[in-house]
């Protein structure tokens, strides 16, 4: 479970979730990320995992909770966000099956759901190595190129 | 080797569009070479265990390169690039259609655009390509999965070989 978790992370670039948090989303040098903007709200793609992922505090509500289940005031708190604004991410999350609510007597709690994760993960990950692959060749080919001449 | 040079590669599934940006330690001429010349892009532009072969090339307006992806186990596939745009060293683009190996293009493509720039001795490439189906996409990573799948195959029967 644990090794998941960090793959999905590494997957993003993100090594310390608590550092997205702090310079409140910035992107990384190196990313990968889903943009689904242009989407129209249906119901059918309420439930696809590319909709969730498409925005960066989702992402980063993903990245905290995959460390730690958390409270919907929790998140608010750490986010520095209304709990309208974290109910509807949760919303959206839940919906696509990437967290599962716990209820702890009056709380709920919302935990990772790695598994799901791991169907995005498979296919963005394949393709992005595919190309990682490829432009590192292109980089020993140039560095070839270079010293022949 | 390259741990300073920017990847970003991201995907819009809602407009069937890849952004792919890269930076090479090299100059601009010389990384429109190896993204326009046959003989470079032969040896870079297969994700091993595949390899590319291409059989002709006429990199001009209206040309096509035509070549194969050409798997682990041997089996050949085709695809057709036909270049649309070309400004000589900033920027190219083409349309790329799945074939057979007598080029009978199998639609519908993508379409790829090139950009490139300089800054300090390291060229920045910047690729947008648009999919018509999203499925082609999904299929092009298939594909790139059933060579991955057979290298370790051929992995594991040398490693069985040599213990």
């Amino acid at each position: 479970m644990y090794s998941l978790r960090r793959r999905y992370l590494a997957n993003f670039s993100v090594v310390d979730p608590q550092k997205i948090i702090a310079n409140k989303l910035a992107q990384p040098k190196s990313c990968t990320y889903i943009r689904n903007s242009k989407v129209a709200y249906s119901n059918k793609m309420k439930q696809d995992i590319f909709q969730a992922i498409a925005d960066p505090t989702r992402r980063a509500i993903l990245a905290l909770i995959a460390i730690q289940a958390l409270t919907p005031n929790a998140m608010a708190e750490k986010f520095d966000m209304s709990r309208q604004a974290v109910s509807k991410h949760i919303k959206v999350l839940h919906e696509c099956d990437l967290i599962k609510p716990e209820h702890s007597g009056r709380e709920i709690y919302y935990h990772f759901n790695a598994k799901k994760m791991q169907e995005f993960d498979h296919w963005l990950a394949q393709f992005r190595q595919s190309w990682e692959t490829r432009f590192n060749q292109l980089d020993q080919l140039l560095t070839t190129i270079k010293d022949q001449k | 080797m390259n741990n300073n040079l920017l990847f970003d590669f991201n995907v819009d599934k809602a407009a069937k569009m890849v952004y792919i940006t890269r930076e090479f330690n090299a100059s601009q001429s010389l990384v429109w070479d190896a993204f326009t010349r046959a003989e470079l892009l032969d040896q870079w532009v297969a994700p091993a265990p595949m390899r590319a072969k291409t059989r002709y090339m006429n990199f001009e307006v209206g040309g096509r390169r035509v070549y194969a992806m050409i798997s682990p186990d041997g089996q050949e596939r085709w695809a057709v690039q036909e270049y649309t745009s070309i400004t000589p060293k900033t920027n190219f683009k083409m349309y790329n259609t799945f074939a057979d190996k007598d080029e009978n293009r199998e639609l519908p493509g993508s379409e790829w655009d090139h950009h490139f720039s300089e800054q300090n001795g390291i060229t920045k490439v910047h690729i947008t390509i648009f999919n018509e189906s999203f499925e082609r996409m999904e299929r092009i990573l298939e594909g790139f999965k059933i060579g991955f799948a057979m290298s370790i195959q051929n992995l594991e029967a040398l490693l069985a070989s040599l213990s």
